[in-house]
């Protein structure tokens, strides 16, 4: 089961454009989005919007320094959405084991019936 | 794979035919699932599943038996999925033997709707590996960063 925040962070990433942003963020500590819009293949404007979405789900915090403003990533949040997938993960996983117990019992069940007739 | 999705699967003693039933079959879902499942296994069909005090509507996409059955759910939002809102569960069931299956199933959502096929493809190219071996990746490089 996901929560709603869970789902604001599933979105933020959703985007090739924003993991490669997030991707920059992270290899390089605090930048600009100057600093940013000069390593991606697409407009100051894309990052700026890109880097938004990024702060609403938290991931991403801004600062100002001067008359620069500097992003960098929210490790924590990173950190709750990758555990966030591993649950997932996890929640399947019992659940397929789930079903091979079933399955497995009740083919045994079959097999005794067929071969005790 | 145009989207975030988890993949996972397991060996089975038992043929097809008998994991068929328990993946698809109503009362044995809530034996690994749901609590309550109301639900017709058939394409297009709209259901019903609870999970303890929260539900919501599934529908069926795929029913392929014994091999593939899909549907499509949005966790217990009162909104009826559809491409954009919810999330896929495909499973695949692929006999290796006589009395033995592999199950796989496939969860991924999220697909954005406004998204071009180019966008789409680059995207899959660039995440064969999934969301989650990309987190991974990414907590990893974090880690490091932090540590220098």
């Amino acid at each position: 089961m996901t929560t709603q925040a869970d789902d604001e962070l599933w979105s933020a990433v959703a985007d090739p454009s924003r993991l490669r942003v997030l991707d920059l963020l992270v290899s390089n500590g605090e930048v600009s989005a100057s600093w940013l819009a000069g390593r991606v293949p697409f407009s100051r404007q894309a990052v700026s919007k890109h880097l938004v979405v990024l702060e609403e789900a938290g991931l991403v915090s801004r600062r100002k320094q001067g008359r620069e403003v500097l992003y960098q990533v929210e490790a924590n949040r990173l950190d709750q959405a990758a555990r966030a997938m591993a649950d997932l993960a996890a929640q399947w996983d019992r659940r397929l084991g789930a079903i091979k117990r079933l399955a497995e019992a009740a083919h045994a069940e079959a097999t005794k019936t067929t071969r005790q007739p | 794979m145009t989207d975030l999705s988890i993949e996972r699967e397991i060996l089975i003693e038992a043929p097809a035919e008998v994991v068929w039933r328990i993946v698809t079959e109503p009362d044995q879902m809530t034996l690994w699932f749901a609590s309550r499942v109301d639900l017709e296994v058939k394409p297009g069909a709209h259901g019903y599943m609870e999970f303890g005090d929260q539900g919501g509507p599934v529908v069926v996409e795929a029913v392929d038996p014994p091999n593939r059955f899909s549907f499509r759910w949005n966790h217990p939002r009162e909104e009826e999925p559809a491409i954009g809102n919810s999330m896929l569960v495909e499973f695949t069931l692929t006999p290796e033997g006589e009395e033995r299956t592999r199950l796989r199933v496939v969860e991924s959502g999220h697909e954005l709707r406004d998204w071009s096929d180019t966008e789409k493809q680059r995207y899959a190219d660039e995440h064969r590996e999934g969301w989650g071996v990309f987190l991974d990746r990414l907590t990893g490089a974090l880690a490091e960063h932090q540590s220098r």
